[in-house]
C-alpha cells in the first residue's frame, strides 16, 4: 500500500553556474537564473510504500512522517534562500529536480523501516511543474 | 522508474460533438447524451506532458523552453480555440472523444520529439471529473 503525505514550504533561489556569464545563465536557466533571486512556494508530496502493521493498521505512523519531513526539508529550507543558506544548494543548481534528488537523499534511511521504503519524492515547483523522482539516476 | 520525471501542465480551449459515423443518429442521441448536442459544446482541457530521463550537465532533465515550444508548436498551436471536429485534421470522420485526442496528441508529439528525454506520459483532463492517462511504451 502506499501512503502519501504533503508539506509545503516557501524559498527564494537562483538557478545559475557559477562558471558562465550572466548571459549564458539567462540561456539556460530563463527568469530562474535572475541573480537576486525569486521565490516559489514549494508543495511536496512524499510517498512511502509498506504492508499496514498487523497491531496499528498503519503503513507508517503519521505524525513521524510529518516530524520527520520537518526536521528534513521543512525546518531548513522554509522560508530560506537556498543558495545561500541550504548546503548543498551553495555549489549544487537548486533545479527542482536537484532539489527532489537532496529531499530523496535526506529522508529515504529517516523512512526506511523492515517492511517500509520511500517509493516516490513528487515536487511542485508550481501547479504547472512538477517533478517526481524514485530514487534512481 | 529511472533519472527524473518532470510534468508540465498546459490548458487549451476548444469544442466538440461526439457523433460517431457507424451509428444511426438515435442510436447517438442515446450513447453521447448531451454530448451529442448537433452544434457542439466545448472544455477548457487540462493537459500535462510527463517527460523521463537522467539530469543533464545543468541539473535538469529537460529545458523548460524547449519543451513549452514543442508543445505549443505542435500541440497548443492545433488545438486551442478550435472546433476538433472542424478545425482537427485527425478528427474527419472520427469522434473527438478524449480518449481519441489523447491519441492523436501522443501521435502528433512523437512524430516530432526531438526532446532528449522520454515521451513518458500523457494525461488530460476534459473536465476536473474525467481524466485521461497514456504511459509510455504506447
Amino acid at each position: 500500500m502506499l501512503l502519501t503525505r504533503k508539506v509545503e514550504f516557501s524559498a527564494a533561489l537562483v538557478c545559475s553556474n557559477p562558471a558562465w556569464s550572466e548571459a549564458e545563465n539567462r540561456r539556460v536557466y530563463g527568469g530562474n537564473a535572475n541573480p537576486n533571486g525569486h521565490g516559489h512556494n514549494f508543495m511536496l508530496e512524499v510517498t512511502v510504500e509498506g504492508q499496514p502493521d498487523a497491531v496499528t493498521g498503519m503503513v507508517f505512523d503519521l505524525r513521524e512522517l510529518k516530524e520527520i519531513l520537518n526536521q528534513e526539508v521543512v525546518e531548513p529550507m522554509d522560508h530560506r534562500f537556498l543558495n545561500r543558506e541550504v548546503p548543498p544548494f551553495d555549489r549544487v543548481v537548486p533545479t527542482a529536480e536537484n532539489i527532489a534528488r537532496e529531499i530523496w537523499t535526506r529522508i529515504e534511511t529517516r523512512v526506511r523501516r523492515p517492511n517500509v521504503r520511500l517509493r516516490n519524492v513528487r515536487l511542485y515547483e508550481t501547479a504547472d511543474l512538477y517533478v517526481d523522482y524514485g530514487g534512481q539516476g | 522508474m529511472r533519472g527524473v520525471r518532470l510534468t508540465r501542465r498546459y490548458r487549451f480551449a476548444a469544442s466538440h460533438r461526439l457523433d460517431s459515423p457507424a451509428l444511426s443518429a438515435e442510436e447517438n442521441r442515446k450513447l453521447y447524451g448531451k454530448c451529442n448536442n448537433p452544434y457542439g459544446h466545448g472544455h477548457d482541457y487540462s493537459l500535462e506532458i510527463s517527460v523521463e530521463g537522467p539530469l543533464n550537465a545543468d541539473g535538469m532533465v529537460v529545458d523548460r523552453e524547449a519543451l513549452d515550444g514543442l508543445v505549443e508548436e505542435r500541440i497548443l498551436r492545433l488545438l486551442d480555440h478550435k472546433n476538433l471536429n472542424q478545425d482537427v485534421p485527425e478528427f474527419e470522420g472520427v469522434v473527438p472523444t478524449t480518449e481519441n485526442l489523447a491519441s492523436a496528441i501522443e501521435r502528433r508529439l512523437r512524430q516530432h520529439w526531438n526532446l532528449a528525454p522520454r515521451l513518458a506520459r500523457i494525461r488530460i483532463a476534459e473536465t476536473d471529473r474525467n481524466v485521461f492517462e497514456m504511459e509510455a511504451p504506447f
